[in-house]
């Protein structure tokens, strides 16, 4: 397929392995013009928001941080720093529920609002960013604590350093996920933050092209960039057909360069690296104003709530406090998911805080998004393979997830799938395969935890039983030696003289202690010259404890 | 007819040499078995299974003087692997065996704790640090919850802490599944 991409180029498309057209149901958030959230009383920042280890928090309960102050990192290698988004105090660092699919709670440092919104001092702007060093630019890119917004959340900074040469910058504006427009509204309504974000990325990278791909269902977002664009930059935005999941960053490449990621490697392995818009404008907020990322654009939608629209929010701005600045519910939804229909995953309670890699709540009415009902038994129809866009087979990998055999699993190449649910999606049987599959996922890296941690007890065992044996060994030896030396010393060194020895060490003992005892009773130096009333004193004292003596005894 | 007799006994010789080298040049310590049932037995050095650790339990499945199943930490994943390992027939865990237990730690009672150093010495892991009359602590990354630690303490101040449960090592549940299938050969 050929499609005209920005400059009257021609550019050829490719395809990738099935896919679905679902209905986009994107009509419904899009009415109303973008605002921004009010401020809540309390934010609730989770110490993992990103990929990696979690951040450590640098402030205290009781102290007072501005908006933009990093309150949280770490020095380990995959991590991102959390920034205050508002001025107030720190009010806890507590457990508190977290956008997470096992419903369990995560750390969290409670904010609790001033109302001030007081800026700290943010890092100077790099507006000349072609002249800067590329370290000092990951650098600031690190520090601002942005993270893949699209919802992979890996720290961005890290992505932008592959130790490849680059050829290809890919910016995913595919959006393909239904119900989702944050990314759609952020295209039309900033495309100077993305496009300067670009030409960021595209310095550090030192990438010759850089394509921009837009599923063609955001007419809007397409043409707003395109006349953005100067005509003599590198920069393409590429109109791609609608096609769920061209988003996944390996779909979206092998759609824009026809090149296929080999199973368990990396984009950079073929020159190319994918990055979010929404982490684009982040980028150019953190290097062209100092300004870390401390809020996102959030989808509200569903017919569970009062008025679907798009919200610029603070991160850590619960979800009913958002919901409810969405006029509330209406009572049309029994589920409350984060993230899209078919990604994202559902929530057992709404006083979960928005984190960085929420992009959407939806609260979906039965007919827009059905609760599974119960499986039945699988069909072999091999309708879950025809979709599959990673060319998998989800019936071979149920069959073996659900017998536990974990080896099998991933011989299937399990862990190339990207859990975009194409597969239960279309499974008559309604058989609830990508849950199947994160449960082989994380139990097999659970099994690889354990193996390591059983593989270092024996070490430590081992290493126990030979530190045991070894002093054994040397205890042994000693005796021997001792047993030696009495041997030898018998003849030179006569009972008697030992014995005599002993008599004469304890003498000298015995009148070492009699001087001590001497001295310590002499009496003091100083009883001389005494006035009367001072030899009254004394003698009272004395008196005291002569009585005193006699009680004890 | 001496001649070939000869050659025959000089070959058989030179051969027979041979091999008597090779077997002590090539000498192979350990047992390959054994270290491959060890391999597969969880290394929490309990000694649930009624042997002084996960080693001797090892040599005992080898000599083919065990069961399989005698193993609760292990539980019935270990068992099913070692019955693959040795193309011996599955057996059922006893109840008690099959019991799973929430992986636990153990905590030393810092104010009880009388510093008699008898815990430190029954810790197959050296996971224990301590000296004599001096408060002992448990290092917790290094604890695999054998419990061993437990009857030596002549004040009962160890106890066995459950691991949290953090959203960090979460895994997701097997999926309920009311529905009627049995689970038999693979589709091809
Ligand atoms: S969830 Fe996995 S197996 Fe199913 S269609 Fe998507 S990539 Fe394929
Ligand atoms: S779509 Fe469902 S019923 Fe059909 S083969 Fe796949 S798992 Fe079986
Ligand atoms: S019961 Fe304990 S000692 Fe025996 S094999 Fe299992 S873990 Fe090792
Ligand atoms: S501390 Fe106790 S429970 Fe932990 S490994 Fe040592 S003996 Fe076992």
């Amino acid at each position: 397929m050929y499609v005209e991409s920005s400059k009257g180029k021609i550019r050829r498309l490719w395809d990738f392995h099935g896919g679905l057209h679902l209905p986009d149901n994107k009509r419904q958030s899009l009415q109303t013009d973008l605002t921004s959230a009010t401020m809540p009383a309390r934010l609730i920042l989770p110490l993992r928001q990103h990929i990696g280890e979690p951040a450590i928090p640098l402030v205290k309960p009781g102290d007072r941080v501005l908006k933009g102050e990093k309150i949280a990192d770490n020095t380990a290698p995959v991590c991102a720093p959390i920034h205050a988004p508002t001025s107030g105090i720190i009010k806890g660092i507590e457990a508190h529920s977290i956008p997470h699919p096992s419903g369990l709670n995560g750390p969290a440092i409670v904010l609790e609002v001033d109302g001030k919104d007081e800026w700290a001092d943010l890092p100077a702007p790099i507006n000349d960013f072609q002249n800067v060093d590329k370290s000092l630019l990951l650098q600031r890119i690190r520090e601002a604590g942005i993270v893949g917004l699209g919802g992979a959340t890996f720290p961005a900074a890290i992505k932008l350093n592959p130790g490849k040469a680059i050829r290809t910058l890919i910016i995913n504006g595919a959006e393909c996920e239904p119900f989702i427009t944050c990314d759609d509204l952020l295209m039309q309504g900033a495309p100077d933050r993305i496009l300067n974000g670009v030409r960021i990325l595209q310095h550090i990278l030192g990438a010759e092209e850089c394509l921009i791909g837009i599923e063609d269902n955001k007419p809007d977002a397409i043409s707003t960039l395109r006349s953005h664009l100067t005509d003599d930059e590198p920069i393409e935005v590429v109109r791609i057909p609608t096609l769920y999941p061209s988003g996944g960053e390996k779909q979206l490449i092998r759609i824009l360069t026809g090149q296929e990621v080999p199973s368990g490697g990396f984009p950079a392995q073929l020159g190319v690296i994918c990055h979010n818009v929404a982490t684009t404008a982040a980028i150019a907020d953190a290097v062209l104003e100092g300004r870390p990322l401390i809020s996102r654009l959030v989808t509200l939608t569903g017919e569970g709530i009062a008025n679907p629209c798009n919200m610029e929010v603070p991160l850590g701005i619960t979800a009913a406090d958002l919901i409810e600045q969405a006029g509330g519910y209406t009572g049309k939804s029994s589920q409350l998911i984060v993230g899209g229909p078919m990604m994202g995953f559902n929530l057992s309670t709404d006083q979960v805080p928005i984190t960085k890699g929420s992009n959407c709540l939806l609260a979906p009415s039965e007919e827009e998004v059905p609760t599974t009902g119960s499986a039945l038994a699988c069909i072999r129809c091999g309708r879950c393979a025809e979709v599959c866009p990673v060319n998998l087979l989800p019936q071979q990998m149920y069959w073996f997830s659900r017998a536990k055999e974990l080896e099998k699993v991933q011989d299937y190449n399990l862990f190339d799938c990207i859990e975009c649910g194409c597969c239960s999606h279309v499974c008559p049987s309604h058989i609830p395969l990508v849950h199947y599959f994160r449960f082989a996922k994380t139990e097999s890296w659970a099994k690889e935890k354990e193996l390591q941690a059983a593989d270092h007890a024996k070490k430590r065992h081992d290493f126990r039983i030979a530190r045991l044996e070894r002093l054994d060994a040397e205890r042994k030896a000693r005796l021997r030696k001792k047993k030696e030396d009495l041997g030898k010393k018998k003849p030179v060194k006569p009972a008697a003289k030992g014995e005599d020895a002993k008599k004469a060490a304890i003498e000298a003992a015995m009148k070492r202690a009699a001087t001590k005892k001497a001295a310590q009773q002499s009496p003091p130096k100083n009883t001389d010259n005494l006035t009367p009333a001072q030899q009254k004193q004394v003698d009272a004292v004395d008196k005291h404890r002569a009585e005193t003596t006699a009680d004890q005894e | 007819m001496l001649i070939a007799i000869l050659t025959i006994t000089g070959l058989a010789t030179a051969f027979g040499l041979l091999l008597g080298y090779a077997n002590i040049r090539f000498h192979v310590e350990g047992d390959p078995v054994t270290d491959q049932i060890e391999a597969l037995l969880p290394q929490t050095q309990c000694g649930q299974c009624g042997f002084a650790g996960c080693r001797p339990y090892a040599e005992a499945i080898a000599g083919g003087e065990s069961e399989i199943n005698l193993c609760p930490p292990g539980g019935e994943a270990t068992m099913i692997a070692l019955s693959d390992l040795l193309g011996r027939d599955p057996v059922p865990l006893s109840e008690e065996t099959a019991e799973e237990k929430p992986k636990a730690i153990a905590l030393i009672k810092e104010q009880e704790c009388i510093g008699c150093t008898l815990c430190l010495q029954a810790c197959p892991v050296d996971a224990i640090i301590g000296a004599a009359k001096q408060m002992h602590v448990v290092i917790a990354s290094e604890c695999t919850g054998c419990e061993r630690c437990l009857p030596p303490c002549p004040v009962d101040c160890i106890v066995m802490e459950p691991i949290s449960q953090e959203s960090g090592g979460w895994r997701w549940p097997f999926p309920d599944s009311e529905h009627p299938e049995i689970v038999s050969a693979p589709p091809q």
